[in-house]
């Protein structure tokens, strides 16, 4: 079983590496199929050790690699942690990255660095794995990184467009603010418990102090909200919409942006000590669900609707973790993984057809052209709107009956959001794939055509896991589902009222109500899209609340002032005048004492005479 | 041994002092030069002054020295004078400061 | 101070020759026309020979006017009356600022710190001296003896290096102020030129 764990983990990294040597000699299929393949080994020696797990007693295992630091009392092992949680996350990031390697190997045909971004995929698969199966912070960490350079690297995939340039560096900026977070915790937990090993910190949590607990834990929402795209970091999700879709599927919606996530739920022991730190990390997470919900229904390019659900989507899910619903959370966190792939990859195969047009201004009417595409994206819709029995009904019901338990606030916010995403993602597809056809000027008279194979299954694939994947766990099989299977990772939350199961059915209908009717709006307002309802639209929302633009006036203007202040006053006049001041007050120097050499004899002598005299004066005083 | 080697020295170190003064303010080499065998001789005085108090030969031996060397160096430092005013017509040493930095 | 025990004639001895030193020192520096300043000089020397005469170094005394006065101050005159140069230099005007107010400060500082410091230090004390440059001491008188034995004894390293130095310095003033010799050729083109 170890060597299937230490598989997942080094499949992808060999194939980085091959893949890095081999640079320029593959030709253009092949880096695709061989990346694709290290993933899919890797998704294997998943299965392979998530059954060797489950067939033993014990549900935690460390895989110990190598020493790392030893430095004073910190001791740092390069080891792999498997246990229920780890296991959760490694088979749904192997899995859809296989599927999405797949996709990309038709997605990215004919581009010019093609073997480039396959190098780059497989090595953030690679950091994403080591993330998840690390049993300590600090290798966590090295994997927070890894895959936060690899985000940047592939949104600027396509690096000599100015925008997709500065959306990669603004991916990165905003997560190094959340790496603060992470660092802090980091600082705290090993100051208070002297270790960084997930196991050793849980079982010594009670060295915490209560005000020490919430910082940390503050700490590590922050880290969280830098990840994961919430509130207040957020608009980065959006601009790295510039990278290729399949970097959009992937990395933006099914695997790094969950990461925040999973690092709560990993560190549920320490969360367990604060329930100050647990209401906060639900209100964020409440209020950026309904603020990116509603920001998403005014949004004209069909990458930005989906990156703005995906923020609102694990809103749902950072609020069920502030509720202490953490097996509510993972469960969303899978199935969002499935139908969120399948929608991102659904667009691609859209954008792809129409020769690159993201606008769904000029779109409309694609049924008929794109007979595979619609049927999985229709099917991707209904999850997410959550339509029974849909994957993304039963998860969106675990979520909402978990809060409505926690706060009645949050749940109305929550059942709100849920209206408006089906009324977004509706929008979406009405105005997509019905109606009349926009997109003629685009395609230049030809009809879109259908994706090949290579890219059509799997969306299909993803459509069967978004249809079944409802079953990891229906109600009536709570215990023994992916709740039960978790709950062994996770540490319950004392005091949180569970309710009855008559008012989880209720509360479902309720759920079922909401997205009906969100359904039914989007319908009615944009069956017509000639002329364009933009009563229905608003700038505020579509500029993000105007989010962006608040940031660069509060930070962005003052730090550029600073700057120029700092280059056009403090660095002239400060800097280089200290220099050269230097220099000046040397040379000055230099010439008064040029003037002793007069070349006169007579006033050289003087001063041998005055020398005398001194030396006289001196002799006398001091014989006295 | 009559009188008090005291005011011997003394008048030698005013001679010293005068001479020092006409180095420093006369402007004409060769008067310079005087002055320069004036400072001398007030050093010679001293020398003669201390040999006879304290009765050693050895300070007059100095001053037997002193002569030597004083005429010696007259003898070459006149013989630069010379040259110098060859090329600049003048034996004013402020003339020639083209040393200066 | 030693037990005073000098007589008048002492005393007038003393005096002129103080009096010809110092006048003839202030003549030397006050002077405008440079032949004036070289019989000034003479007349310091011989103040200072009679300052050796009365200090018992006779020999010393002779060799002064005939070295100094005789040879020294001569030269300096035929220099003076070769160059030309004895117009009178205007003593007036001091073209370097500050020159002389601060060379009187510096050389009265010198001198009447020397003079303290003699003072101080009690002068001569009287004791004598533990060298004798070589030479038994006696009475004082046979003078010239005693010079001699010691030069040519404990000091005659020194004797023969100024002896040297003596040479050198012929050489060189003969080289300083020859003038240029003309090549033979050159000599030939003047004479038939």
């Amino acid at each position: 079983m170890a060597s299937a764990a230490l598989l997942i983990v080094l499949a992808p990294l060999v194939g980085f590496v091959v893949m890095l040597i081999m640079g320029r000699q593959v030709k253009e299929p092949t880096a695709g199929w061989i990346a694709t393949t290290a993933v899919a080994v890797a998704f294997v020696a998943s299965v392979v050790t998530f059954f060797a797990l489950i067939s033993r007693s014990q549900h935690e295992v460390t895989v110990n690699l190598f020493g790392w630091l030893d430095v004073g009392t910190l001791h740092v092992n390069a080891a792999l942690l498997v246990d229920p949680l780890s296991m959760t996350m490694c088979l749904f990031v192997t899995g859809i990255s296989a599927l999405i390697h797949l996709y990309s190997i038709g997605y990215m045909h004919g581009e010019r660095d093609f073997n480039k971004f396959f190098i780059y995929l497989n090595l953030f698969v690679f950091s994403m794995l080591v993330l998840v199966l690390a049993n300590n912070l600090l290798l966590t960490f090295v994997g927070w990184e890894g895959v936060g350079v690899c985000s940047y690297w592939l949104v600027s995939y396509y690096f000599d467009k100015d925008s997709a340039a500065s959306a990669g560096k603004k991916a990165f900026i905003y997560n190094r603010i959340g790496d603060v977070g992470l660092l802090i915790a980091m600082f705290l937990i090993f100051r208070t418990t002297g270790s960084l090993n997930y196991v050793a910190v849980f079982h010594h949590t009670g060295l915490f102090t209560s005000s020490v607990a919430t910082i940390t834990v503050l700490a590590l929402l922050l880290a969280a909200t830098g990840k994961s795209a919430q509130i207040p970091l957020f608009n980065w999700l959006p601009d790295a919409m510039e990278g290729p879709t399949p970097v959009s599927a992937l990395i933006h919606a099914a695997t790094m942006v969950t990461a925040g996530v999973y690092l709560l739920v990993r560190m549920s022991p320490v969360l367990a000590l604060s329930s100050s730190g647990r209401m906060s990390i639900a209100v964020v997470g409440g209020v950026t669900a309904f603020v990116a919900a509603t920001i998403a229904t005014s949004q004209r390019d069909i990458k930005k609707v989906l990156a703005f659900s995906t923020v609102s989507q694990i809103g749902y899910m950072v609020m069920a973790v502030g509720a202490g619903a953490y097996a509510a959370a993972i469960f969303l966190m899978v199935c969002h993984a499935f139908y969120k792939a399948l929608l991102f990859l659904g667009s691609g195969s859209v954008i792809h057809s129409l020769s690159g047009e993201q606008d769904i201004h000029l779109m409309g009417g694609l049924k008929k052209y794109l007979p595979l595409t619609f049927p999985t994206f229709l099917i991707g819709w209904l999850t997410i709107s959550g339509v029974p029995p849909f994957a993304g009904f039963w998860s969106k019901a675990d979520v909402l009956g978990s809060v409505y338990g926690f706060s009645k606030f949050l749940w109305v916010l929550g059942l709100i959001t849920a209206v408006l995403t089906a009324y977004y993602m509706s929008r979406l597809f009405v105005v997509t794939f019905r109606g009349t056809e926009r997109f003629r000027e685009v395609t230049k008279g030809h009809d879109p055509h259908e994706s090949p194979w290579i890219m059509t299954a799997p969306l299909v694939v993803l459509a069967a896991l978004a249809v079944l994947g409802g079953v990891l766990d229906l109600p009536w099989i709570h215990h023994d589902s992916i709740a039960g299977f978790i709950s062994g990772s996770v540490q319950p939350v004392a005091g949180v009222a569970s309710i009855s199961t008559s008012a989880q059915w209720v509360l479902a209908a309720v759920d079922l109500v909401a997205a009906v009717v969100g359904i039914a709006a989007a319908f009615t307002i944009w069956r017509q899209t000639s002329p364009w309802p933009s009563r229905y639209e608003s700038s505020f929302l579509e500029r993000v609340w105007l989010w962006d633009d608040a940031y660069d006036a509060v930070i962005g203007r003052p730090a550029e002032h600073a700057a120029a202040f700092t280059g056009e006053v403090i660095e002239p006049r400060v800097i280089d005048g200290a220099v050269i001041a230097v220099a000046t007050s040397v040379r000055r120097s230099a010439e008064g004492t040029r003037k002793v050499q007069s070349g006169l004899l007579r006033q050289y002598a003087l001063a041998i005479v005055m020398g005398m005299a001194v030396l006289v004066v001196y002799l006398l005083t001091r014989s006295w | 041994m009559s009188i008090p080697a005291s005011w011997f020295l003394v008048v030698g170190a005013l001679l010293f002092g005068i001479g020092a003064y006409g180095v420093l303010t006369r402007r004409s080499a060769l008067i310079m030069f005087m002055c320069i065998e004036l400072m001398l001789n007030a050093v010679n005085l001293t020398f003669v002054t201390y040999a006879h108090a304290l009765r050693d030969i050895g300070g007059q031996a100095a001053v037997f020295f002193v002569l030597v060397v004083a005429a010696a160096e007259v003898t070459v430092g006149l013989g630069i004078v010379v040259s110098v005013f060859r090329r600049r017509n003048s034996t004013s040493v402020d003339e020639l400061s083209e040393m200066k930095g | 101070m030693i037990a005073a025990t000098y007589t008048i004639p002492d005393v007038l001895i003393f005096v002129s020759a103080s009096a010809l030193m110092l006048v003839g020192a202030v003549g030397v520096i006050a002077m405008k026309n440079p032949v004036h300043c070289a019989l000034s000089l003479i007349m310091t020397f011989f103040g200072v020979a009679l300052a050796f005469a009365v200090q018992q170094a006779h020999f010393l005394a002779a060799v002064e006017i005939i070295v100094y006065a005789g040879a020294i101050v001569v030269l300096f005159l035929f220099v003076i009356m070769f160059l030309g140069v004895d117009r009178s230099e205007d003593v007036n005007v001091e073209p370097i600022v500050g020159q002389r107010p601060l060379a009187a400060l510096g050389v009265v500082i010198t001198v009447a710190g020397l003079i303290a410091m003699l003072a101080h230090a009690r002068w001569v004390t009287g004791a004598h001296s533990a060298t004798t440059g070589g030479v038994p001491t006696k009475g004082g008188n046979a003078n010239i003896k005693e010079l001699g034995t010691s030069v040519f004894t404990t000091y005659l390293y020194a004797f023969e290096i100024t002896a040297a130095l003596l040479i050198i310095a012929v050489v060189g003033a003969v080289l300083l102020s020859r003038r240029d010799r003309l090549s033979r050729a050159e000599e030939l083109q003047e004479e038939n030129a």
